[in-house]
């Protein structure tokens, strides 16, 4: 019998399964080391205030109370750092104030944390940490970027003169405004997109120890790039030299970005190991998750689109303030400008663009990227502005995005806002989509809904990413503060088994089936002797982690370029033992093979020999089978697609009910379908979730109103539908894989195609736009005062 | 402290507890079964799903001492003494009904009960509606949906 095809393009069932639905993963939180203490955070109720005192005197002699540390007591170390400088219009870098581990003289945000108690036992800490006597003075407080920038409004921070972080653009100004000047038409829409929290199902944690005889640390955390983590924690918060800190993400229970970050607990744990000699341990309540982890999204734009008479796009003007929370968390000046405003050309033709950007702080849980980060926003807000382009002059839109997309043979194209896309197809996403919708059908479903009482909408959107991040230059160019290459290190066993170890990080993405798939693929080594490690700085050489759906398309080809290092030696040691040349040997199906001949050595027998060299080419290479590559990316990767969303309205409830979504993404070769179909189910319904049930709601003086889950409305699985999931596949020109990406494009192509759906079934009450969510009480409200207009 | 007994995955143990300790805690922490989660603090989440004398329960709702003399089943237990998965199990792992795993326990045996309550088969609808009190924030349930209609034979099967 044949082995099961499990190498590229297999839906091979996933490794990393037996562990999960047994019972025996091994999450953060599974871990305890042996005399561990337990920290617990104080944190701000207020969302802006002056700290007048702190007494933790009652805190210290509370029962089983290790240590109480504030501010003060971590005057030596250094201030969360930003990963990324953005810099002004004007030539001017960001403000960038100083993000303290615990507040220092100040709090900024309800969930700022303010003291730490490390006791023998968890309720100890939390008792404990209740005895703080806190004396705050309130400030005004802001918790929109509108508020923060009138005059008069609250100073955050000293070095931030009117809250602004940047003022920033990009695009022609001058060929904008002259193509808007001899446009046949104007059409201008305000819209927000909704902050989000990003609600991981595991809480963070973060256990940090101190090897007494070594100096050692190690930090075991719930990231997303422990590489990155112990960068900056190293460097920049503790001090500490990588070599006496290693970082631990082991499973990792989600991440969708809010993982990425280094956050101040991270470091307290660490440092308070080394202070005390013990082990600290720290795990975040889902309440402490409301307000700690950063949010995602809190855009508020305009958009304008010049038109001439036909419909063609001749020039697109956007403005946006960007809410960045109280302080800038590692990636989040990075979000609103250049994985957002790069992408307002989408997968149109727009000859000019035009953006302005303006950061701004509040008084609310700093902002970063969640899933799609910034890619969401420009969509949301280039799919509503065609729709509404479509209600205000007439244009069907369908015909108008076929009239505006970037041609076939365009590629490589360059739009007027820095990208250069390598491939894609737009006119095939889209045709495939709406076949698979029966979007001409919909007429008669409609018909059928409104015979029973319903609302009916359909709605389009189509979408293009950025991601395979990054091309390390390009975003050092653009402010970035790292490279973003990724490492792969390839080890062939003497007896032929395979451990990869990644610099690419898997929460819930399945790396450890999809990145062996390659190795069976390019090397030929069975599934399921190939070994996927990932999540600790001690075995993996260096790596920048998961995000940005980077891990195939930067990950994946340093592997290969590993591999291509391990069949290059192969051939060599074959050569020797085959008395052939170099020249002569080709590697194919796991076997070198002399060309022409059926003289062969598999690759168990060249790593046998290779680490057993008593037959080898001493003088001329080196034993051993293990490889390491870095590879930098040469561009970003382009997904694109289309996706269609039928909604349903009950118009006594204004409930929106979703009957059919179909996604078609381009997301470039697929390695495993099963795992491309998931992700992006996944991520359409977290994009659902925001156009219909998701907002962090703060009130006006900055309290967080949505800060659990009875109040913050998660997608629950009545809330949704089967999604349909179809790919296209042109390939990526510049990885050899082909690959492009699909962690994002589920919630990037979503949102705007829910709410396209949602108002084209209100078309009958006059609505032009509706920002997300769109809640049954926003859609009853409308719906109500129509019917009470009418009567 | 209070004492506790009950019988976890077959197996008797008799623990101390502090009486404001939640099961949770205790099956987490006090007998090392790390496989039932906590996800919330608010009973929203369902991470923490286990089966008490047979019923599917919070295990965040419930006070160690009120699980004194119960017999509890988590995730840890479902499985076959050999190794076998529970077909629920099976199916998950087929229908990829789990990306990082983190509510997949809580998952799984909510399912389980939810199956085993309904002989008379569910539909997808019925499924959806059971699942309200289990959040996943990485599938869409899409594929949960389908792992828990192809269960349902094999588990009547038996």
């Amino acid at each position: 019998m044949n082995a099961p095809f499990e190498g590229i393009g297999a839906s091979v069932r996933r490794k990393e399964d037996l562990r999960f639905i047994s019972g025996r993963g091994n999450y953060t939180d599974d871990i305890n080391r042996p005399n561990q203490t337990y920290a617990v955070f104080r944190r701000s109720d207020r969302p802006h205030a002056n700290i007048i005192s702190i007494d933790t005197s009652a805190a210290k002699s509370a029962p089983g109370v290790v240590a109480v540390y504030t501010a003060e007591d971590l005057a030596a170390i250094g201030g969360l750092p930003c990963g990324w400088q953005i810099h002004s219009k004007d030539g001017s870098p960001m403000a960038e104030p100083k993000h303290p581990v615990l507040a220092e003289g100040k709090v900024r945000h309800v969930g700022d944390p303010i003291a730490v108690v490390i006791a023998e036992t968890k309720q100890q800490a939390r008792d404990a940490a209740e005895l703080i006597e806190i004396d705050l003075q309130d400030l005004p407080a802001t918790a929109t970027v509108t508020d923060a920038l009138k005059s008069g409004a609250a100073q955050i921070h000293d070095n931030a003169p009117g809250n602004v972080c940047y003022d920033w653009h990009i695009g022609d100004k001058e060929a904008t405004e002259a193509a808007f000047a001899k446009a046949a038409k104007i059409v201008k829409l305000d819209l927000e997109n909704n902050r989000l929290v990003p609600n991981a199902m595991e809480p963070r944690v973060a256990i940090g120890d101190y090897d007494r005889h070594t100096s050692d640390y190690t930090l075991f955390t719930t990231s997303q790039n422990p590489h990155v983590i112990r960068l900056l924690m190293g460097a920049f918060v503790l001090g500490l030299p990588e070599h006496k800190l290693r970082v631990v993400a082991p499973d990792v229970g989600g991440g969708f970005g809010s993982k990425i970050y280094h956050y101040a607990e991270e470091a307290t744990v660490t440092w308070a190991a080394g202070k005390l000699g013990r082990p600290v341990k720290w795990t975040a309540d889902r309440t402490e998750s409301f307000m700690s982890d950063a949010h995602g999204r809190d855009h508020v734009s305009t958009a304008e689109m010049a038109l001439d008479a036909q419909g063609n796009f001749l020039a697109l003007r956007v403005n946006t303030l960007a809410n960045m929370g109280a302080y800038l968390s590692t990636f989040a000046p990075a979000v609103p400008t250049y994985l957002y405003a790069t992408l307002l050309a989408g997968t149109y033709r727009t000859p000019v663009i035009y953006a302005e950007v303006k950061a701004v702080f509040t008084n609310t849980v700093p902002v970063d990227a969640y899933r799609g980060a910034g890619r969401p926003e420009a969509t949301f807000l280039l799919e509503r502005l065609v729709d509404t382009i479509c209600h205000d002059t007439g244009f069907d839109p369908v015909a108008i995005r076929l009239k505006n997309f970037i041609p076939k043979d365009a590629f490589p194209y360059q739009t007027p806002v820095a990208l250069q896309y390598d491939s894609g197809d737009y006119f095939t996403t889209m045709e495939v989509a709406m076949k698979n919708a029966d979007y001409a059908g919909f007429p008669a479903r409609k018909a059928a809904a409104a015979a029973k009482g319903k609302l009916r909408g359909i709605g389009i959107s189509t979408y293009l990413e950025a991601c395979g991040i990054a091309p390390s230059a390009v975003v050092g160019s653009l402010g970035a503060r790292a490279g973003l290459y990724e490492v792969a290190n390839i080890r062939v066993h003497p007896t032929g088994s395979v451990s990869v170890f990644t610099g690419t990080h898997s929460h819930g993405q399945g790396h450890e089936t999809t990145l062996a798939q390659l190795v069976t693929s390019q090397l030929g080594v069975p599934f399921s002797q190939v070994e996927i490690v990932h999540g600790d700085t001690n075995r993996i050489p260096f790596g920048m982690g998961t995000y940005g759906s980077r891990s195939l398309a930067v990950g994946g080809t340093a592997m290969v370029k590993a591999m291509d290092k391990i069949i290059a030696k192969g051939k060599k040691i074959a050569a020797h033992l085959l008395e052939a040349s170099v020249d002569d040997i080709e590697f194919a199906d796991g076997s070198f093979k002399v060309a022409g001949t059926d003289r062969a050595k598999t690759l168990s027998e060249i790593a046998l020999t290779a680490y057993v060299p008593h037959n080898y080419p001493i003088t001329e290479i080196e034993p051993g089978l293990d490889e390491t590559a870095f590879y930098d990316p040469a561009n970003f990767t382009f997904p694109g697609g289309c996706h269609v969303c039928e909604v349903e309205i009950d118009p006594e409830t204004g409930v929106t009910s979703i009957v059919n979504f179909t996604a078609v993404d381009d997301v470039g070769r697929v390695i495993n379908p099963m795992i491309v179909e998931g992700q992006v189910q996944g991520g359409v319904a977290q994009g659902i979730g925001q156009a219909l049930l998701e907002h962090a709601v703060y009130d006006s003086n900055a309290q967080l109103l949505s800060g659990s889950f009875m109040d913050y409305t998660m997608p629950r699985a009545d809330n949704l539908t089967n999604i349909s999931v179809a790919t296209e596949n042109t390939l990526c020109t510049h990885n050899p894989l082909g690959v492009k990406g699909c962690g994002e494009v589920g919630a990037i192509g979503s949102p705007p195609a829910v709410m396209n759906a949602v108002i084209s079934a209100l078309k009958d009450y006059g609505v032009r736009h509706m920002n997300m969510p769109a809640s049954p009480e926003k859609i009853w409200g409308i719906i109500n005062a129509g019917r009470k207009a009418a009567e | 402290m209070p004492q506790v007994t009950l019988t976890v995955n077959g197996k008797t143990s008799t623990v101390e507890v502090e009486g404001r300790t939640l099961l949770v805690e205790l099956l987490r922490e006090k007998l090392g079964l790390t496989g039932t989660h906590v996800g919330c603090d608010t009973s929203q989440c369902g991470a923490c799903v286990v089966h008490v004398d047979g019923n599917s329960v919070k295990s965040c709702t419930m006070l160690a001492v009120q699980a004194d003399g119960s017999s509890v089943t988590t995730i840890e237990g479902l499985a076959k003494a050999d190794g076998t998965l529970h077909p629920m199990q099976e199916m998950f792992r087929e229908h990829h009904a789990l990306q990082c795993g983190f509510c997949t326990p809580g998952m799984v045996m909510a399912a389980v009960d939810l199956v085993a309550k309904n002989p008379q088969g569910l539909s997808e609808e019925q499924i959806r509606h059971g699942l309200e009190g289990n959040l996943c924030r990485c599938t869409g349930y899409h594929n949960i949906v389908k792992a828990i209609d192809a269960a349902q034979p094999l588990m009547h099967a038996k």
